[in-house]
């Protein structure tokens, strides 16, 4: 089937089944391998992507049913790395094996767009979606605060204009 | 200039680049240097041109980055060690994964924390060689006396003239030299220090947080295909005879092949779908149909281990591995006795990065794109698996999303060379789902321990006797599934035994982040718990009392002091531990809190992969059974220098948070000889909202050399937390997980 889709601000059509998820659109048809596959039933958070500016598990979305929706990964969160919360996770060394580490960063973003000042709780508790096997999970809550902070005194927040490429 | 022989196997050869800059081989064998040995001879392939460490004109430096990184940080700490005693700016240096090549960088490989003790020296030494040949160059191009010379940020200095050279200028000369003996050039002082104990971030940061590709599911090469591999579900199970004409019938499937295992390695048959995406060959893979010849195993279960395990330990034990004094009579004496059945689970790694390989097969040679701690083994079994010489497999090392000691065995390596012969030509990437990492991992043994201990009058442990029942055949264990004669407390107490019997097992077993100790630790020490509530003494001082005790000899067998000084007590340092114990119970107020109630502080210590390591943690516990781990105090001893004080504290605290996910909630069970777990929802590893709020890191710098950091932290937080459970609610948990006892997380 061919499907026409909106990814990272780019029109893009592909020819594939339509109950391909949209993980293995993006990552073997559309060459972006940043988003990552860990489990394949929405249990770990690592293939996290934005549809719509919310945070979605691509492994769990049939490809018919993305449409022309808005779909931003890794890849587009930032032209060049700068997103606070790419700079923050830099400074903070947030990684160790790095292999969850792009759908934290998605999944938090989608945070910090909801809720620009959120509490321990309120990170936990999205955060916890998330599976990381290393346990970096103090360095991305503190990571989580710093963004917000960096984004408030930024001015009124890291707007979606900002983030688009 | 040609390679000069340094000693029997160091060299180093320095080359000027056309158009300036400068590369550097250099062969250290580390084994040489730690004084191990290896058996002699030279390196049997001769050096190649190309450079461990590279500087440009405009003083950028290039360093190789030798071992496979799984999350470790080694890919950022051996770069370091190298750039010190070069004596250049961290912000010059750029780091290169090198490919597997066992004649540049000799040994390549992820695990027993090995990385720090057999590289501290060495590393440091290819640094401090090539920096005294630059400065015998600059010495030499400026015709003044070396000792009048020093170096910094990339540059030699002669401050009597105030000259200056960059090393990038310094090739031709350099070029020309005979390098210094690697014995004899000078290390720096610890107070020299630039680069070492500071805080120096990952080097794939900025790749990993803009998602470029780093791992080894991200390789692709145009014409690549995807394959998936279905073993047989009960481990050892062969294939008989499949639908692969039905499967191949489907859209975008190439292949369906029916293998019968490697000659060498991980034996497993099984039937290979490739196809032009991943997801279409794991799609057909659903109504692939295979008739398995599942062989002895299909009898094998959790339950029956169990059972059979209480069996055994009715019976006289099959092998005696230690015995002092006289068990019997002290029990006997003794003022109180505790008798005691522990049990662990099967765990498997699951790292997040399902195991995965690309493989190309032509003109006769293999290529391969492999996450493996054991590269070295993986082109072996690759090379013999396709009927090559070893010469012909070229490895190539992308980042790993994780190891844990699943990547130190290579099957799906040999799988992936299996497919990659049947299809020459054709690059093929095997990936496993998650459900066959479930399936088909190479599991941390479970084990089973029956002990008896007492204490006497004044509340010493008099007598301890341990039966260990465990996995294996004759006189060997299974992997990782053995114990050692000297394993604490053995040799701290005057009456002690410690026997083994074991059944036989078709699962795999393997390594696991910190094996044997990560299960032993929790046994060990909630006994030794158990003894002091028995004799109502402190925790504390109980352990500080078997620590002063005269050591006996280690004599025995079994597993101690294997894996270069990783598992097995035959290392503790009485004096080393003690010192770590009671800074632990310093820093964390131990004995001077007034607690409230249900909340409860537990204390242990264990000794492995070199380095000692005492713990104390702070629960709380409802009356739902829902605990808190509300704060954590670690004391550590690995040497006298914190190579990166950033990642040896998110290693600590890495290590601890894996432990709390192997004690509440994590097993792996056995029926029918198929492993039960799917996936994640019934393996639940801990989460953010669980984590401790505090994990404070104390290191007592000791003066020994500096030890590794992926592995000793975590086994003692599994009894600390157990202990502290007890004391918070006076329910001694004796079997893991906890999730199995009504414990749960809040």
């Amino acid at each position: 089937m061919l499907v026409t889709l909106n990814v990272n601000g780019k029109s893009t059509t592909v020819d594939v089944p339509p109950d391909m998820p949209l993980l293995w659109v993006l990552r073997d048809v559309l060459n972006l391998r940043g988003t990552k596959y860990g489990c394949g039933v929405g249990q770990c958070g690592s293939c996290t992507v934005h549809m719509r500016g919310r945070a979605v598990r691509s492994c769990q979305i049939p490809i018919q049913k993305v449409g022309d929706a808005e779909v931003k990964t890794i890849e587009g969160l930032s032209p060049d790395g700068s997103h606070p919360l790419q700079r923050v996770w830099v400074e903070l060394d947030v990684p160790e094996c790095g292999y969850c580490q792009a759908g934290q960063i998605m999944s938090a973003a989608a945070l910090l767009t909801l809720n620009p000042q959120p509490t321990d709780s309120d990170i936990d508790s999205t955060m916890s979606a998330n599976l990381c096997r290393c346990g970096t999970y103090p360095r991305i809550r503190q990571a989580i605060h710093r963004a917000a902070k960096v984004m408030a005194s930024a001015g009124g927040g890291h707007s979606e204009e900002q983030e688009a490429s | 200039m040609s390679p000069v022989a340094l000693d029997r196997r160091a060299f180093l050869r320095v080359t000027a680049l056309a158009g300036g800059g400068l590369m550097i081989a250099a062969y250290l064998d580390p084994a040489d240097l730690l004084g191990q040995g290896r058996g002699g001879g030279q390196p049997a392939a001769p050096l190649t041109p190309d450079a461990f460490i590279k500087i440009a004109p405009d003083g950028v430096v290039t360093i190789m980055a030798k071992n496979p990184e799984i999350g470790q940080g080694v890919k950022t700490m051996l770069p370091m060690l190298i750039a010190e005693e070069l004596d250049v700016d961290w912000k010059d240096v750029r780091v290169e994964q090198a490919d597997l090549d066992s004649t540049k960088y000799s040994g390549q490989s992820a695990g027993g924390s090995n990385a720090t003790p057999s590289n501290w020296e060495p590393m440091r030494r290819v640094g401090a060689m090539a920096r005294a040949t630059l400065v015998a160059a600059a010495a030499q191009t400026w015709s003044v006396p070396a000792a009048d010379l020093t170096t910094g940020s990339g540059q030699v200095r002669h401050a009597a003239s105030n000259r200056t050279i960059g090393y990038g200028q310094l090739g031709p000369a350099a070029a020309k030299l005979t390098p210094p003996d690697p014995s004899a050039v000078r290390l720096k002082d610890p107070k020299e220090f630039k680069i070492i104990g500071q805080p120096i971030a990952n080097v794939d940061n900025p790749a990993i947080v803009t998602g470029r590709p780093l791992y080894g599911i991200d390789f692709s090469m145009p014409g690549m295909l995807f394959a998936v591999y279905q073993r047989c579900p009960v481990h050892g199970g062969k294939p008989v005879s499949a639908n692969l004409d039905a499967i191949k019938a489907m859209p975008g499937i190439r292949h369906a092949l029916l293998l019968q295992g490697a000659p060498s390695g991980a034996p497993y048959g099984g039937v290979a779908i490739v196809a032009d995406n991943w997801w279409l060959a794991e799609n057909a893979r659903k109504q692939l149909q295979v008739t398995w010849d599942e062989g002895p195993g299909a009898a094998q279960s959790s339950e029956g281990f169990l059972a059979r395990a209480k069996e055994l330990a009715a019976q006289p034990a099959q092998r005696p591995l230690r015995s002092d004094g006289d068990v019997d009579a002290a029990l006997k004496a003794a003022a109180k006795t505790v008798e005691a059945e522990y049990a662990y689970p099967f765990l498997n790694h699951a790292p997040l990065e399902p195991p995965n390989c690309t493989a190309l097969f032509k003109d006769g040679k293999l290529e391969m794109w492999a996450g493996t701690q054991t590269p070295q083994g993986g082109r072996g079994q690759a090379a013999r698996t396709v009927g090559i010489p070893d010469t012909d497999v070229t490895i190539h090392l992308p980042r790993m999303g994780g190891g844990f000691g699943r990547r130190l065995q290579n099957d799906y390596v040999v799988e992936a060379a299996l497919i990659a012969k049947e299809i020459p030509g054709t690059p093929v990437q095997l990936r496993w789902s998650r459900e066959d990492d479930m399936h088909f991992g190479t599991y941390r043994p479970a084990g089973f321990h029956f002990l008896k201990g007492g204490v006497d009058a004044s509340g010493q442990i008099v007598a301890w006797r341990d039966l260990f029942v465990s996995f294996g055949s004759g006189n060997s264990f299974a992997s990782s599934a053995s114990i050692g004669a000297t394993e604490f407390p053995a040799r701290y107490i005057a009456n002690f035994t410690l026997e083994a019997s074991t059944m036989p097992l078709t699962v795999p077993t393997g390594a696991l982040r910190a094996p044997g100790s990560n299960a032993i630790a929790f046994v060990m020490q909630s006994f030794i718990d158990e003894l002091a509530h028995a004799a109502g003494r402190d925790p504390v001082q109980v352990r500080l009392d078997l620590l002063n005790a005269t050591p006996i000899e280690a004599a025995g067998g079994g597993r101690g002091g294997g894996r270069g000084g990783g598992g097995g007590g035959g290392g503790l340092d009485a004096e080393r531990m003690r010192g770590v114990l009671e800074l632990v119970a310093e820093k964390s107020g131990w004995g001077k809190r007034q607690l409230p109630k249900g909340t409860g502080m537990g204390v242990a210590f264990h000794f492995s992969h070199r380095g000692h390591f005492a713990e104390v943690a702070e629960v709380t516990v409802d009356a739902n059974k829902r605990v808190r781990v509300t704060r954590v105090w670690i004391a550590g001893d690995v040497g006298r220098q914190i190579i990166n004080p950033l990642n040896a504290e998110h290693q600590a605290e890495s290590s601890i948070i894996e432990g709390l996910s192997h004690l509440m909630a994590l097993e792996i069970t056995i029926a029918k000889g198929r492993v039960v777990q799917n996936n994640f929802g019934e393996y639940p590893f801990v989460r953010m909202r669980q984590v401790p709020p505090e994990i404070q890191i104390h290191w007592r710098l000791t003066d020994n050399n500096p030890t590794g950091l992926g592995e000793p932290v975590l086994p003692p937080i599994l009894p600390a937390v157990a202990n502290a459970i007890f004391a918070a609610t006076g329910v001694r948990v004796r079997s893991l997980p906890l999730s199995k006892h009504g414990f749960s997380w809040v």
